[in-house]
């Protein structure tokens, strides 16, 4: 005869995800590699940034990408193209972001000998990125001036993950009713030890504070802090 | 619209956990979702139902989904209220100096297995 037994389990259905980031990051901070996972809406200057950034960044520091998307290798190859830097294009199969097992495909796909900084590209969401930790030593978002300064409020979760809010756009400021002041303390409602750096990617006002910012957490992450 | 990836870690761990158990088939899973977990009961439930059919530990389970009300904590007046309907503002006395209590969970609460005797 069959019976019937119930099983109480009451466990995070992120738990193993959370496992795998952890164990991840250990491995990383283990080599000196030091992964950043980069956020936004779609449209919000990820790849422009980036390509700004790398630029600035890429004599003192050995740089890989990894770019997530649902399909197409258009941004893996605009990364390569315009700054030289190794970089790979990963495809989610339709998912809306990218988790630690995820992000660990791409690294094995990557040659990490010398590398000093990975740069994840995450898909363009501010929803699912936020939930699904990928491993990544920091996290940064880019939130563009046409997107609104009350945009914290309503995405409360990723702004309350990130160790960074990049402002973009800061050069079509006049044309938008965009209150950069209202949108720290918007930001630092959901996370008070965020910080904020107004950019512009493609004038690329702003980006040396940016870079600045990733040397100094490269240092203190390779240091252990 | 992160619902298929949920379902996807949440059929994982619950294969790990029939397999530690020796379990070769599930009647039911019990999953409690927080009202503010930003995971959409009915969504959960439909992707459910898609993922399952290719699992044949899975196939045949009932799912039952309880939902847990959102309740924030006013840090000023100390009291508590349901947080769909006020937000981040205390609607006692005005403050957001508040958090959440309860009603970001997702959780596997627990399995009913068939056991053959």
């Amino acid at each position: 005869m069959d019976e019937v037994r119930i099983i109480e389990i009451k466990k995070s259905i992120f738990e193993d995800n959370d496992k795998d980031a952890n164990n991840l990051r250990k491995e990383l901070r283990h080599k000196g590699v030091f992964l950043l996972n980069l956020m936004s809406s779609p449209g919000s200057g990820k790849t422009t940034t980036l390509i700004k950034t790398i630029n600035a960044l890429k004599g003192d520091i050995n740089i890989a990408v990894m770019e997530a998307d649902i399909d197409s290798d258009v941004d893996a190859i605009k990364i390569k193209t315009a700054t030289g830097v190794q970089s790979i294009q990963l495809h989610t199969g339709g998912m809306c972001h990218l988790d630690a097992e995820m992000t660990r495909q791409g690294l094995d796909g990557l040659d990490l000998n010398n590398t000093d900084l990975v740069i994840l590209e995450n898909v363009g969401n501010l929803v699912c990125p936020a939930e699904f930790d990928t491993g990544a030593s920091k996290n940064c978002m880019i939130l563009s001036v046409p997107e609104g300064h009350d945009k914290p409020l309503k995405y409360p979760l990723m702004f309350s993950v990130c160790d960074l809010v990049l402002i973009n756009k800061m050069d079509v400021a006049p044309y938008f009713d965009f209150d950069i002041d209202k949108c720290k303390e918007y930001i630092h409602m959901r996370n008070p030890n965020a910080e904020v750096i107004p950019i512009c990617a493609k004038t690329g006002d702003g980006i040396d504070k940016f870079v600045a910012w990733i040397k100094t957490n490269i240092l203190q992450w390779k240091e252990g802090k | 619209m992160h619902e298929l990836g949920v379902v996807f870690h949440c059929i994982k761990q619950i294969k790990e956990i029939a397999a530690a158990n020796n379990v070769t088939k599930i009647n039911s899973v019990t999953i409690e979702i927080g009202e503010v977990s930003t995971v959409i009961p009915y969504y959960f439930e439909d992707c459910w139902n898609w993922a399952i059919k290719k699992e044949d530990l899975l196939m045949d389970s009932k799912l039952n989904i309880e939902v847990i009300p959102a309740v924030t904590h006013c840090e000023d007046c100390l009291k508590d209220y349901p947080t769909v309907v006020h937000g981040k503002t205390c609607p006692h006395c005005g403050s957001a100096n508040t958090f959440l209590l309860e009603g970001n969970e997702l959780y596997i609460k627990q399995i009913e297995v068939q056991e053959d005797v």
